[in-house]
């Protein structure tokens, strides 16, 4: 059992932050890294990335968006609940190294996991350009935080509502054909946010680091649940990934494998409001 | 028949069959299949045992169960010490007597498979198992000599759970690590409810803790602790993670929607309880037309659950023949009663998928008998242009796992063998780094249940001799 030590509200009620008390996970969680976790006997296991460890190494930050049936009941619980199961580390760790001049590009509940990785990269001495996007002004996280890691920093809203009017791609563009030192990117948000970056960077040959998210069950390499195109290879992205080459990713695969279970998510929330 | 008549050795005991739900009912459940012998259908059965003055059943068994011995103490009704009996070789008769492939073990070995059936060894197993369970007659033993030296067995498979309950009861401080949520590894995410009972596998659980072992969930060894981080608490560590890796085809279409390797679908629905979805909360793979690719207990285990949860037409696609099947009979048997289909000398080649990715069909290939290879089996071999396309919604692979890397990892200096698995000295279960041991499927790659449970018996042996020097 897991006690939840501390509770935020991050974006109007729908990304909520915890920080939980497993010192023996603490410990040893490197940025990138994620837990699986189940909140009761009948519960189902979600991953969940680990977006801050605090410096005693007693306790471990998670952030996640509402999204279905388990991220729901995750919010029903307050300070001093438990969850039931947390089981990591799990994935390999960003790979975090001195390049130069690097983009972080985040969007949405991404950007909780995208600053973890920022704050290492920081630390090891790179220039940092950060865009970070939103729906609107009210879901955007985290945006002190990244501001004071990146050396600069934008900010977009698909609707306008708060800093640049669009997607975190336009910024992105702009900045790859001004800069030439630019030796790295590295996004994680929506599916259809990294591919379009990956895009983007292809064209001139810019590395891309993604982070994935397929449906998971074990996580530890066990079922093949989660297995993502790697360049044509099949690779199990809880013990290969999370982080991948963006430009050797098959999108459009794991975007329809995510979809996989639509229907029975639905009915899984509709039973527990029953 | 009478009892009196079995004292007369003309009147031939045939061979007891265990009373079993009826199969048209079955598949309409997750209760278990057969209900067990009856005490009178018990003491029938052990009656037909000869009681040979050297007997090979004992060789066939992997721990060397007093088979005679435990026998002759059903057919005296003395069902409690014969669980005792038995017990002194085998910490989970339960499990075995229901899970082995007794034919090509004890029972292929019986004195009487010469002229008539064998003895149905595995039964009385479980019949003495589940008898002393029902009856309360479980009692933990007193652990006279306390150890102060520690051991870390990490996998709560069939082999880890064995080397621990024998170094328990040597005196050691005995903790496992599990990975998952739940503890009894492949026999609780793996084996069906229907096959075998998870109260049962939690019971011989409970046990083990009640001897005093201490259950570590949730610690994935290698990312949590490495190995050489255990060394540092524990005087000795015995690996037992198993096989856990799927193996897949590498064919086209084989990342579709609605393709499973067996062990996901396996997890879902026993582990994870997504037959009871919605009350749980797991998803559980639905198809009308389920193809199960593979001849193994686990093949069976797939198409029979599918059969249970909604499919309409279930059929196995195996590439060899009946006659090579690996998986028990009385699976095969069993799986055949229930209505499930077999194509066999098939093989498919490549998934089709739908326009929203999702497997509509599989193309398959024909295959026959050629020579035999390193397995002594014939080598199947395709049949140039005999492909042909089966519908299906639903396919799950199942043609077996290898071994789970995330060990080796963060452990450069445990010796692999050429299959990956853990090399180890066979007679200790001593992999290269020192005071570290492996078994089970780890070592052997997929194997038995018994045969794991013999190496966690053997590492504790090795283990105690070395300690206690
Ligand atoms: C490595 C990894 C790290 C992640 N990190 C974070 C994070 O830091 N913050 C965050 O908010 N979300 C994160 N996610 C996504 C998170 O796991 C899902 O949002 C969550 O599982 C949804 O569960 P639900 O029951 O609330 O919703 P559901 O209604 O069950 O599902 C909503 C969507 O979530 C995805 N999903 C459902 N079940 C699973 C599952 N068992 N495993 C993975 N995805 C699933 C599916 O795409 C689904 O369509 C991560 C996913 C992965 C794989
Ligand atoms: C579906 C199916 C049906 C089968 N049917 C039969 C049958 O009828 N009869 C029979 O004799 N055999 C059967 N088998 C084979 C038998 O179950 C195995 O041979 C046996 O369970 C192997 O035991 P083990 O102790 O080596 O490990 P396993 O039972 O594989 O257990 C290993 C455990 O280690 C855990 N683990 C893995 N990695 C780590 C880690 N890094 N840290 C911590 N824990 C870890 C796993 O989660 C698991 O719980 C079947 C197998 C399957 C999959
Ligand atoms: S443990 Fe298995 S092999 Fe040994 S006697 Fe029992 S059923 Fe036979
Ligand atoms: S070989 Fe058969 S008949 Fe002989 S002791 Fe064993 S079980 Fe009995
Ligand atoms: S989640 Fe099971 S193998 Fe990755």
């Amino acid at each position: 059992m897991f006690e939840i030590l501390s509770k935020s509200e991050m974006a109007a009620g729908t990304i909520i932050r915890f920080d939980i008390k497993a010192p023996k996970i603490a410990k040893k969680i490197k940025p990138g890294q994620f837990i699986i976790l189940r909140t009761s006997e009948t519960g189902e296991r979600i991953p969940i990335t680990v977006a801050d460890v605090d410096n005693l190494g007693e306790t471990i930050a998670i952030i996640f968006q509402v999204v279905g049936k388990t991220t729901a009941l995750l919010r029903s619980l307050n300070v001093g609940d438990f969850i039931k199961d947390v089981v990591g580390p799990l994935g390999k760790p960003a790979v975090i190294e001195n390049l130069g001049t690097v983009v972080v590009v985040g969007g949405g509940t991404g950007i909780a996991i995208l600053h973890h990785i920022t704050k290492a990269l920081k630390k090891s001495g790179n220039k940092i350009i950060g865009i970070i996007g939103a729906r609107e002004k009210d879901m955007l996280i985290l945006e002190d935080e990244m501001r004071l890691l990146c050396d600069e920093l934008v900010v977009t809203t698909d609707d306008g509502s708060y800093g640049k009017k669009g997607f975190v791609t336009d910024p992105l563009k702009r900045y790859i054909s001004d800069d030439d030192s630019i030796k790295e990117v590295y996004t994680i948000g929506p599916i259809i946010m990294m591919k379009n970056v990956c895009k983007i960077t292809e064209k001139k040959k810019i590395k891309t680091m993604v982070s994935l998210n397929p449906v998971m069950v074990d996580g530890t390499g066990m079922c093949g649940c989660c297995r993502v195109s790697i360049d044509n290879e099949t690779k199990f992205c809880c013990v290969d990934g999370p982080d991948f080459e963006g430009h050797k990713v098959d999108f459009e695969e794991l975007e329809k494998r995510n979809a996989m279970y639509l229907k029975d998510e639905k009915e899984s929330l509709l039973f527990s409001v029953k | 028949m009478s009892k009196q008549d079995n004292k007369n050795p003309k009147v031939k005991i045939p061979r007891q069959k265990m009373p079993e739900q009826d199969a048209t009912l079955r598949i309409l459940n997750f209760m278990e299949v057969p209900y067990g012998f009856t005490s009178e259908l018990a003491v029938l059965e052990a009656e037909r045992c000869i009681q040979c003055k050297k007997p090979k059943c004992v060789d066939g068994c992997p721990v060397n169960i007093d088979i005679p011995e435990f026998i002759k103490l059903i057919s005296e009704e003395k069902f409690d010490e014969a669980a005792k009996k038995v017990k002194e070789r085998n910490i989970l008769p339960a499990v075995c007597g229901r899970v082995c492939p007794q034919e090509d073990q004890c029972e292929e070995l019986c004195i009487l498979s010469v002229k008539d059936e064998p003895v149905a060894i595995g039964n009385l197993e479980r019949f003495v198992a589940d008898y002393e369970r029902k009856m309360g007659l479980v009692k933990a033993p007193i652990i006279s000599k306390k150890r102060n030296q520690k051991i870390a067995v990490v996998g709560s498979g069939p082999g880890g759970l064995t080397c621990a309950g024998d170094l328990i009861q040597l005196g050691y401080a005995v903790t496992i690590f599990e990975a998952l949520h739940q503890a009894g590894g492949v026999l609780v995410y793996g084996i069906p409810e229907f096959r075998l009972p998870k109260a049962i596998v939690n019971f011989e659980i409970e046990y083990l803790q009640k001897l005093g072992c201490k259950i570590e969930l949730n610690h994935i060894i290698g990312n949590l602790y490495t190995v050489d981080e255990l060394l540092e608490d524990f005087n000795s560590v015995y690996i037992g993670v198993g096989a856990g890796l799927p193996r897949f085809m590498n064919i086209t279409g084989e990342n579709l929607c609605n393709v499973y390797s067996a062990n996901e679908y396996l997890t879902r629905i026993n582990l994870m309880k997504a037959y009871k979805f919605p009350e749980y909360d797991t998803p559980m793979p639905h198809g009308n037309r389920v193809a199960v690719i593979g001849g193994g207990n686990v093949a069976m285990d797939c198409a029979r659950n599918a059969l249970r949860t909604g499919a309409r037409e279930v059929t196995i696609v195996y590439r060899r023949s009946r006659k090579e099947m690996p998986a028990r009979n009385e699976e095969i048997h069993h799986a055949e009663q229930e209505g499930i289909n077999f194509k066999l000398l098939t093989n498919p080649v490549k998934y089709i998928g739908d326009k929203s990715n999702w497997v509509k069909g599989m193309e398959c290939i024909q295959m026959e008998l050629g020579e035999p290879d390193e397995s002594g089996r014939r080598r199947p071999v395709p049949i140039e242009g005999s492909n042909f396309v089966y519908d299906c919604d639903l396919a799950i692979v199942a043609i077996g796992n290898g071994p789970n890397p995330i060990i080796f990892h963060t452990t450069p200096d445990l010796k692999l063998n050429k299959w990956d698995n853990i090399d180890v000295n066979p007679e200790t279960m001593e992999t290269s780094k020192e005071f570290v041991y492996a078994g089970g499927d780890i070592v052997t790659g997929a194997s038995t249940v018994i045969e794991a449970m013999g190496a966690g018996r053997i590492a504790a042996n090795s283990i105690h001799k070395k300690l206690s020097k």
